[in-house]
């Protein structure tokens, strides 16, 4: 891990989307008057004529999105999470999902590290949303490294996908050369008691985890879960068998999210115990994005605990 | 407009609306009364406007059409089996389940259909994207949108509207099927959206008031639409519910229910009888 590198994911989004338009004349940025806080205003820079602001109307945004790409454009439409899968949930699923249009949510603010706004703006339901859709791909990005790479991944697939991006800053625990495969969970660290399977910026706690617990006597191995949908059934399988059980590590609601979808398989195929870090059904507050992590349970602290609770249950 | 192209587009019409019942009927359930309403104007569209090509349904430059208000599926898929993008007999499947027919328009499954509708309100917004896309691409395909009047009272419409005339769509044309009933009562009942044509002027559209029922004003308010520069066109067509089935006119108990045999066959005499009229 480089601790010197510390960037957003929405940061990286917004490089990722001037990088993709260079080689891509077929990209097309849409938005919904906060460019400057999602950064697609970087891509407004560099190609203003492959940039439209909606203003403040996402449900249209979504329909203006499915329109343009059936004429062979690649449409990303960004918006905060919560407006982008909570207000215009229907449309997603209506003028998007159901035609299986090939449009991009670029889902900036999502989570409860969005900090001061407070609850209202707190996304902790999208993951739970997008993933009822039928055929809507899901990434949760760690870092930069990996917010760059959904990016690519997402215009080279078609169809749509949901992507979700936080704002604030995060150490990097990717190398640059990193391979990045929609769908495919990332093995970090080796261990025999226990799994911690984590997306977006949990990947980093449960790192640090890891460390805390091997000083306890605690082997544990760290599963970066990226895409949300479709799951990587099989790398959850295996660590099931391999370690016995698993702590689920998310900034979203322990209902529908990561923690949700790794049950579900779990229980199907490997019952084992499972237990979940994540918001725990409740609205968050105003407070500094990092200090509010802390407060709702969203560490390393956390994990340690849960990680000591699901041992005691195997 | 020419008395032999008005006759001929008035016997598709007639034949779309016997198409539209049939499918009703058949799938004993949908939404006859702004099939009959609408059938005017799609015919016209299919059959006199649009550049489309029913052996190429996927022809990247023909004009679209997008049918938000998605439920009158029965008059668009009457008129596309009528062109040619389907076997007429298809339309007797309708609503059924192994049919290429939904209950409301699927692009993937239904040649000629250019976008999934039926949640209403949704569409218009997905037409302004199609008008959008053929001014950054340079493209000459018009874009036409088909909406409800009942349907209008979605504010997804009102940002759709105000998007397409501050971005100057004007290869888009939208008709509003103003046939004054939806599925609870009058529209005016329920939650009035009058006056139509004062609000879409406000938010900048070039405003064509038409009778939907009428060729000569069908034709010369979509010709005009061409001409208009630098605005998109909203036309308001004053329309009859369940035109041209006597019981079902004017009466919204029509909006989404399938006529019974009596009524079915009564609906056929009644719409054969125009046609043998018309033919004669």
């Amino acid at each position: 891990m480089n601790e010197l590198i510390k960037t957003a994911t929405r940061d990286a989004y917004g490089k990722a989307l001037v990088d993709l338009g260079k080689v891509n004349d077929k990209v097309i940025v849409l938005d919904a008057d906060l460019s400057a806080a999602t950064k697609t205003i970087m891509f407004k820079n560099a190609y203003p004529d492959r940039f439209f602001n909606t203003g403040i109307a996402e449900c249209n945004m979504m329909g203006i999105a499915g329109g343009l790409s059936t004429l062979g454009y690649t449409v990303f439409a960004s918006s905060f999470a919560m407006f982008a899968a909570g207000r215009a949930f229907e449309q997603v699923r209506n003028s998007l999902g159901y035609p299986h249009l090939n449009v991009k949510i670029g889902a900036t603010h999502a989570g409860i590290s969005v900090g001061e706004d407070g609850a209202s703006h707190q996304c902790n339901e999208d993951i739970a949303l997008m993933r009822t859709i039928p055929g809507m791909v899901i990434i949760n990005p760690a870092d930069d490294v990996e917010a760059r790479a959904a990016v690519f991944a997402a215009a080279a697939y078609e169809g749509p996908v949901y992507l979700r991006f936080g704002r604030l800053a995060l150490p990097r625990i990717n190398k640059e050369d990193y391979d990045f495969e929609i769908g495919k969970a990332v093995h970090l660290c080796e261990g025999k008691d226990v799994t911690i399977i984590a997306t977006g910026l949990m990947v980093n706690e449960a790192l640090i985890a890891r460390e805390n617990l091997a000083n306890m006597g605690i082997s544990a191995a760290v599963l970066n879960i990226h895409t949300i949908k479709p799951i990587d059934r099989a790398a959850i399988i295996a660590a099931a068998k391999e370690t016995g059980a698993i702590v689920t590590a998310e900034e979203h609601s322990i209902i529908g999210g990561l923690g949700g979808a790794v049950t579900e398989v779990v229980c199907e195929s490997v019952p084992v115990p499972v237990l979940r870090v994540g918001v725990e059904d409740v609205f968050g507050r105003s407070g500094p994005g990092a200090e509010l992590l802390h407060i709702y349970g969203l560490d390393a602290a956390n994990i340690v605990e849960k990680v000591k609770n699901v041992i005691a249950m195997k | 407009m020419d008395e032999m192209v008005k006759k001929q587009l008035k016997i598709t019409a007639c034949k779309v609306r016997i198409g539209a019942i049939e499918a009703v009927y058949n799938a004993k359930s949908g939404h006859p009364g702004g099939s009959l309403s609408i059938a005017d104007i799609l015919t016209y569209l299919y059959f006199h406007r649009m550049n489309v090509d029913a052996k190429n349904p996927q022809w990247e430059d023909r004009d679209r059409l997008v049918l938000s208000k998605g439920h009158v599926s029965p008059g668009l898929y009457s008129v596309l089996a009528l062109k040619g993008f389907l076997p007429v007999e298809e339309l007797i499947t309708f609503r059924k389940s192994d049919s290429m027919l939904q209950g409301h328009p699927n692009m993937h499954m239904t040649p000629g259909v250019d976008m999934s509708t039926g949640s209403l309100g949704q569409g218009f917004s997905v037409a302004v994207g199609l008008a959008l896309g053929a001014k950054i691409g340079g493209k000459n395909f018009r874009t036409y949108a088909i909406l409800g009047d009942g349907e209008i009272q979605e504010g997804q419409i009102w940002e759709a509207a105000m998007y397409a005339s501050a971005k100057h769509l004007d290869s888009l044309t939208a008709v509003v099927d103003n046939n004054d009933l939806q599925i609870d009562g009058s529209i005016e009942d329920v939650n009035s959206p009058y006056p139509i044509p004062e609000k879409f002027e406000a938010f900048g559209w070039n405003v064509i008031e038409i009778c939907a029922h009428d060729f000569d004003e069908i034709d010369a308010a979509y010709k005009a639409a061409e001409k208009c520069k630098g605005k998109p066109t909203m036309i308001i067509a004053k329309s009859i519910k369940g035109k041209g089935v006597s019981f079902m006119e004017n009466n919204y108990k029509w909006h989404g229910s399938a006529p019974n045999a009596e009524q079915y066959e009564q609906a056929m005499r009644e719409l054969n009888a125009e046609l043998a009229e018309l033919e004669a």
